[in-house]
């Protein structure tokens, strides 16, 4: 079977021996939190850490809370589980509880953690395989090589962003709090991510992801997640569509965030089909050209488990759907 | 009343068989005590590791392990000239060796074995070794395989004598097939594809092999076939079978994947012997991905004649298989997508082509209904557009020309049992079928599909005389009772089957029957755990032993009991009289009378198919079984016509066992098959990027997880198989069959359009949708298709 490598386990005791640790060991190491993929990338080659250092024991970052006036504060070790469960993601923050629950199995639900799946390794068919599968091919830009296997002439690495999480996490204007050796930080989601399959977020190897902050929903927000995949558990997603509007009373659209995953190494927003959405009353019509909006916008690559055609048509579908979601007036 | 039937006073004092008792290892299964290959850990064991070529065709122009042999850990290092003896698993084609020699011909081919103390050490190891490849074109389709070489151009095989890469080519005809279509009043023709796909058994490969000190080998693998693996480590290794014991333990799942000799399992059997230690190799799942031996991509040619009442007047089939870079079984293969196609339905002539062809792929080989699941979608398939066009209730079509029990295949095949109508109409009236299809909304569908299978071939693998499976059963004086067979039990639940049949045979409880299987030491003969034989054959071989050592306790017990032996019943741990059933001996008693009498109680018992099963033409040997299991099948579906989704909402699938010796096993098998079958419709396939397979692990391979499982109710159809064990014929492969086709028509009925190619993905039914085969058009979906 696959074996994993040697490596030497440090289990933290707190975060400041969390991050004393990773003072101590410098680029030789890597934090594990629920393991559901830093392991699997290990066993693939991808990643050959000689410090892996725990965090799972970090009890003070497995806490979840809701303020009428602040919004709700996610420790970065909660659960997708315990996320997905919680009775107050589920009333303010519909689509992240659904996103959370579309990820993986049970099992990795169960072990892996919203701030694990923030920080999910970005993904890519000539990537996320074995060492002498990737021999055979010859190496990627993202590891070992020197070009990228999706499209030859591009500087950077075209691997996707998977995490289901994290396009909602946007749409709800999250932020995200690093803790570093220079003391804490907030990073709003939309500035987190970079859209460079390689160095995919702005997060120092010296810092840890703690907390994820999400801003009371405004009265009449309504938010969706809708997400494309070959089956029903166990699959990434070849396409996903986050969706968050507000409305005034009048039903006049006051706010409105499309976020896509898996088309580009960040989660992308599609700004110009929020505009259309603004100002509005959420029309058929313009829920319509909304989605051909998005359509027109999302740029799939040849590098997920279905044709880049088929994944840029399901744009415009997802679209729709999660849009007729939040339009309804039953929601 | 031959002595492989069952007999009418049997019947009515039957006391375990039919009865849904719980399986005999399914506690060791269910709460992991179960001991696998991989579990087995010997006292200094060694790890292996096979280097595997990353060229899908090259030459092999050198090979320097001097540095990996160097690393502290690494105990030795082997290549292809250390075991130079070809082998393969049909005599016809001996074509491959341990470690690839000269060149290799898939991307994975092993080229190397490391052995280590550890496995990240003979890992370390394997990527060291340093191999100098001189690249070749590769031929990774069906078509370039076809094409001429030409004098510059090299064959994946040099050494066949064809131009191209053609492995095997067949053309068989019954009847007079050109006057056949020329009677017939309307000709269908089209063309299929049925992907490639993989077993997908839970358990990758594992094997063991130590060295006694006394020189004698034991290897321990996970295999369906020990017999087969025994003859070819002898070969491989030039030592005297009778210093080589092969054990089978549990097996994982096998599915087919398992059914014949492959690299690390001799690899294991050469180290130990040259290390004089114990040495394991376990396969990773992509590992898995590359030993392969799975289902062959075929593209099918299927042409109909029919006359105008329905009745199939001539079928010619033309097959291509891409059988991947070696032989494995497919000349069988190969036989097999046109053996079975006529024995379900009555048909006036029939023409058979089959061509299969070397491609730079991991070989293919048997997956669950070999051979005959590709064809049999293509066939059931053409059959619903038939219906259609003919204006008939696809059902009652089938139902109407549905061969006939005790009667012979256009291709002279013996049917005995037949409970195909049983089965098509247990299925059409559960569900509604012919009120349903072709008149639900749009999106949704049904679909109806019936098969055929073996029970177990007619002629051994390796031409010989000797029975096909051999058992002994031995009484204790405690009255337990143990068979021995040399069966593997793949997790279809072999064991529970001997058992079953021995504790029916003698009147005790399953529960006193102990069984010693899969030890080529212990047991005798059987063939292994393939062409869903083991029930019939292995059974009758049980029965038979049993039924030696019965004869002796009831002449003993006759005695005591001052009756005729002829009038002693068994049943419930006692033998007593038939006509005063209160005359009685516990078998304890009447086993230790029978011992006293005759001498330690033993009984062998041995089964041979009967030899007038096949008719007398070269490939006849394909195809003959002494009985054929039928099944139908109706799927229920619900597609999205906007992402082209394909949702299963029931699988409704009956099967006819003959009789089910244990109900539960049979509706496990027919549920199993429902969702085996369902993944092969919608979503595995073995694909390819360029020449290396591009999605060797089970999250890119997709199988459906049980939130993609629909309801799946199994009907259990009983027929009286006069020469199966207490009338038992196969579930464990035919169930498979019907599901794929039914789906695929059940798609067609709700999309109103035939998607020709498996597997049924949502791109392929928005091509459907769009009338086009290629690219996906990308514009706004047409309003009032929206269902």
């Amino acid at each position: 079977m696959l074996r994993l490598p040697a490596f030497d386990f440090q289990p933290a005791r707190s975060l400041e021996h969390a991050l004393a640790l990773l003072a101590e060991h410098g680029n030789d190491a890597l934090l594990v939190a629920g393991g559901t993929d830093l392991y699997a990338n290990m066993k693939l080659g991808l990643f050959t850490p000689r410090v892996v250092i725990g965090l799972r024991s970090i009890a003070a970052l497995r806490r979840i809370s809701f303020d009428p006036e602040q919004g709700l504060r996610i420790g970065a070790l909660c659960s997708l589980d315990s996320v997905a469960r919680d009775p107050a993601v589920a009333l303010h923050y519909p689509a992240l509880a659904r996103a959370a629950t579309m990820v993986g199995t049970p099992e990795i639900r169960n072990m892996g953690t919203i701030g694990g799946n923030l920080c999910l390794e970005t993904r890519c068919n000539y990537y996320n395989q074995s060492a002498e599968w990737r021999k055979a091919l010859g190496y990627c830009l993202k590891r070992d090589g020197d070009i990228c296997r999706v499209a030859v002439h591009s500087p950077t690495c075209k691997a996707i962003n998977a995490s289901d999480t994290a396009p909602v996490m946007q749409a709800y204007d999250a932020a995200i709090s690093l803790v570093g050796p220079l003391g804490e930080r907030s990073v709003a989601v939309r500035d987190f991510y970079r859209n460079d399959g390689a160095h995919a977020s702005v997060r120092r190897s010296d810092e840890i992801l703690t907390e994820i902050a999400l801003p009371v929903p405004a009265s009449g927000a309504r938010s969706s997640y809708r997400k494309l995949r070959l089956r029903n558990a166990f699959d990434f997603p070849l396409l996903g569509v986050a969706v968050a509007v507000a409305t005034d009373a009048a039903g006049t659209c006051t706010q409105a965030r499309l976020l896509l995953n898996a088309v580009g190494s960040a989660p992308i927003e599609v700004e110009s089909a929020g505009q259309i959405l603004l100002g509005s009353h959420l029309a058929a019509a313009t829920l319509a050209d909304a989605a051909e909006e998005v359509f027109r916008a999302g740029k799939p690559l040849e590098n997920a488990n279905a044709s880049l055609l088929y994944r840029k048509r399901m744009l415009r579908v997802l679209a729709r759907r999660a849009l007729d979601e939040v339009a309804s007036p039953l929601r | 009343m031959g002595k492989n039937g069952a007999s009418r006073t049997e019947l009515t004092e039957r006391h375990v068989v039919g009865a849904a008792l719980p399986r005999i290892d399914g506690y060791a299964k269910v709460t992991g005590a179960a001991i696998f290959a991989d579990d087995i850990a010997l006292p200094r064991m060694l790890f292996g590791k096979l280097l595997r070529s990353p060229h899908a065709h090259a030459r092999i122009l050198s090979i320097d392990y001097a540095n990996a042999l160097r690393l502290p850990g690494v105990v030795a290092i082997a290549v292809g000239s250390d075991l130079p003896v070809r082998y393969g698993i049909l005599p016809s084609t001996q074509d491959e060796t341990v470690f690839a020699i000269d060149k290799v011909r898939y991307i994975g081919e092993p080229v190397a074995g490391i052995v280590a103390e550890d496995e990240l050490t003979a890992q370390r190891a394997a990527a060291l070794v340093e191999v100098r490849y001189d690249a070749l074109p590769s031929v990774m389709s069906i078509e370039d395989a076809l094409l001429d070489v030409g004098e510059s151009g090299e064959k994946i095989h040099p050494e066949s004598r064809k131009q191209s890469n053609v492995h095997k080519d067949v053309h068989l005809t019954f009847g007079d097939i050109e006057a056949g279509f020329a009677g017939a009043d309307r000709i269908f023709e089209d063309e299929y594809f049925f992907e490639g796909n993989t077993h997908a058994a839970l358990e990758e490969h594992s094997a063991v092999a130590s060295c006694g000190a006394d020189g004698k080998l034991t290897l321990w693998s996970s295999t369906q076939t020990p017999h087969y693996l025994h003859r070819v480590t002898a070969a491989v290794l030039e030592m005297p079978a009778s210093r080589i014991r092969i054990i089978a333990p549990p097996v994982g799942g096998g599915f087919g994947g398992k059914t014949e000799p492959v690299a690390h399992e001799l690899a294991a059997a050469y180290f130990a012997r040259k290390t004089g230690r114990p040495v394991k190799f376990t396969l990773t799942r992509e590992e898995v991905f590359y030993t392969h031996r799975g289902r062959h991509p075929v593209r099918i040619h299927l042409q109909t004649g029919i006359t105008s009442d329905g009745s199939i007047a001539a079928c010619r089939l033309q097959t291509w298989l891409d059988g991947g870079a070696y032989g494995s079984y497919g000349v069988a293969t190969t036989y097999y997508t046109g053996a079975l196609l006529p024995v379900t339905y009555k048909m006036g002539a029939y023409a058979f082509d089959g061509c299969r062809v070397y491609t730079n792929k991991p070989p293919c080989g048997p997956k669950r209904g070999h051979g005959t699941t590709q064809p049999r979608y293509a066939f059931e398939s053409q059959l619903d557009s038939i219906a259609t066009a003919l204006g008939l209730d696809a059902g009652a079509y089938r139902t109407a020309i549905a061969i006939d029990p005790y009667s012979r295949t256009v291709n002279h095949l013996r049917v005995t049992s037949c409970g195909m109508r049983e089965a098509l109409s247990a299925v059409t009236e559960r569900t509604d079928y012919g009120e349903k299809h072709g008149k639900l909304a749009p999106g949704r569908g049904i679909g109806l599909a019936t098969s055929a299978y073996l029970c177990g071939a007619g002629l051994p693998i390796y031409w010989n005389p000797m029975p096909h499976s051999g058992a002994v059963v031995k009484v204790d004086r405690g009255g337990g009772v143990t068979v021995f067979c040399g069966t593997s039990d793949c997790g279809q639940g072999s064991q529970n089957m001997l058992a079953v049949i021995v504790a029916e045979t003698l009147g005790v409880e399953v529960l006193d029957v102990s069984v010693c299987a899969g030890d080529t030491d212990l047991t005798p003969v059987d063939l292994g755990s393939y062409s869903s034989r083991v029930t019939f054959m292995a059974g009758n071989a049980a029965r038979n032993a049993a039924h030696e050592v019965r004869e002796r306790i009831a002449a003993a017990a006759g005695a005591e009991l001052g009756i005729a032996p002829e009038r002693c019943a068994f049943a419930s741990g006692r033998v007593f009289d038939r006509k005063q059933p209160d005359r009685a001996l516990s078998f304890v008693d009447a086993a230790r009378a029978a011992e006293a009498r005759f001498g330690t109680l033993a009984g062998v018992g041995s089964y041979t198919p009967p030899a007038d099963l096949h008719g007398d033409f070269k490939g006849s040997g394909v195809g003959p079984s002494p009985a054929y299991s039928y099944s139908a099948c109706v799927a229920e579906v619900n597609v999205d016509f906007e992402t082209g989704e394909v949702r299963v909402e029931r699988i409704v699938l009956a099967h006819d066992c003959g009789r089910a010796l244990n109900p539960t096993i049979v509706e496990g098998q027919i549920e199993g098959s429902a969702y085996m079958g369902m993944g092969e419709a919608l979503m595995e396939e073995s694909a390819f990027r360029d020449d290396l397979h591009r999605i060797p692990n089970l999250l890119d391979y997709k199988t459906p997880t049980i939130l993609d499982t629909p309801r799946i109710e199994a009907i259990v159809i009983e027929t009286e198989e006069l020469e199966g064990p207490y009338g038992a014929k196969e579930a464990g492969e035919g169930p498979l069959n019907p599901v794929i086709p039914a789906i695929a028509n059940a798609v067609a009925d709700a999309i109103g359009a035939r998607i020709y190619a498996t597997p049924i993905t949502p791109e392929r039914v928005l091509q459907a949708l769009d009338g086009t085969t290629g690219p996906l058009r990308l514009r706004a979906p047409v309003a009032a298709r929206t269902a």
